[in-house]
């Protein structure tokens, strides 16, 4: 069905962007906030990290991608099913593991490993699910 | 450790309860029309104008609150497997409260990422 299918293609290219936008996103605020340091827990402490997060470039940038984060994730959820969304977003671990090997040359656990195999195979299986189970109807009833 | 369970409770069914709500409203908002800026604008407009997205949201936060102070009592090793259990609770809920069909493959899927997840946070 030609419908069905381009459904599986926008589907899965949401879907992406969600995993990318929010990894991408956290790994700036990290980078951020190690530049910035550690947050002494007192009121002037706490100003003055202030000030230097909404100063910080690298802060703004995992910022715009945590919003399109966001932003992917709300319009991939008002088609498909949150229980084919769900899972399908934990691919992002599997894909953190593979970038922290090739890049960043740490070293994985087999437990690791194997997580990530078991995750590739649930994301896999879920993903040959129909990504809409609820139909129009339900939808404008609940509109 | 009875307020580490009580914590993650909280956690758990803050963020599958805030993702619910939110899948809700988003397809009470209907997808949008095409996916161009403009149209993708007008459906964010829309979905803003949404009382079951701002329900969600509040949940959502109070789930990432529960996160931070979790993560500050024990180690990241885990509680992020402890978290995965939301695979599975946001599955009951996606079954339950939004009638979404869960086929054995899909059950299947989502049990090998909890565990998955859970390996792979766990190191």
């Amino acid at each position: 069905m030609a419908s069905e299918h381009r459904l599986r293609i926008k589907t899965l290219i949401m879907v992406l962007a969600m995993v990318v936008c929010a990894n991408v996103g956290d790994l700036m605020l990290k980078r951020g906030m190690t530049q910035i340091g550690a947050v002494p827990l007192s009121l002037n402490g706490l100003q003055h990290a202030f000030l230097l997060t909404v100063t910080n470039g690298t802060i703004w940038i995992g910022i715009f991608f945590l919003t399109g984060f966001m932003l992917s994730y709300m319009t991939v959820l008002s088609w498909a099913d949150y229980s084919y969304v769900m899972p399908a977003g934990a691919f992002g671990y599997a894909l953190l593991t593979f970038l922290a090997v090739v890049f960043l040359h740490e070293s994985v656990s087999p437990r690791r490993w194997i997580g990530v195999v078991l995750i590739c195979v649930g994301v896999l299986l879920v993903g040959q699910t129909k990504p809409r189970t609820t139909t129009e109807v339900a939808r404008e009833a609940t509109a | 450790m009875i307020r580490d369970v009580l914590l993650l409770a909280v956690l758990v069914l803050c963020s599958t309860s805030g993702e619910i709500a939110i899948t809700h409203g988003m397809k009470a908002t209907g997808e949008p029309a095409r996916l161009r800026p403009m149209a993708v604008l007008q459906f964010l407009g829309r979905a803003l104008g949404n009382g079951w997205f701002w329900a969600g949201v509040p949940l959502m936060a109070l789930a990432f609150y529960s996160l931070l102070v979790l993560l500050s009592w024990e180690p990241i090793s885990f509680v992020i497997p402890a978290s995965a259990l939301s695979y599975v609770v946001g599955t009951l809920g996606a079954k339950y409260i939004l009638g979404e069909e869960i086929s054995v493959a899909r059950w299947a899927g989502v049990v090998l990422v909890c565990a998955g997840v859970a390996l792979v946070a766990a190191g």
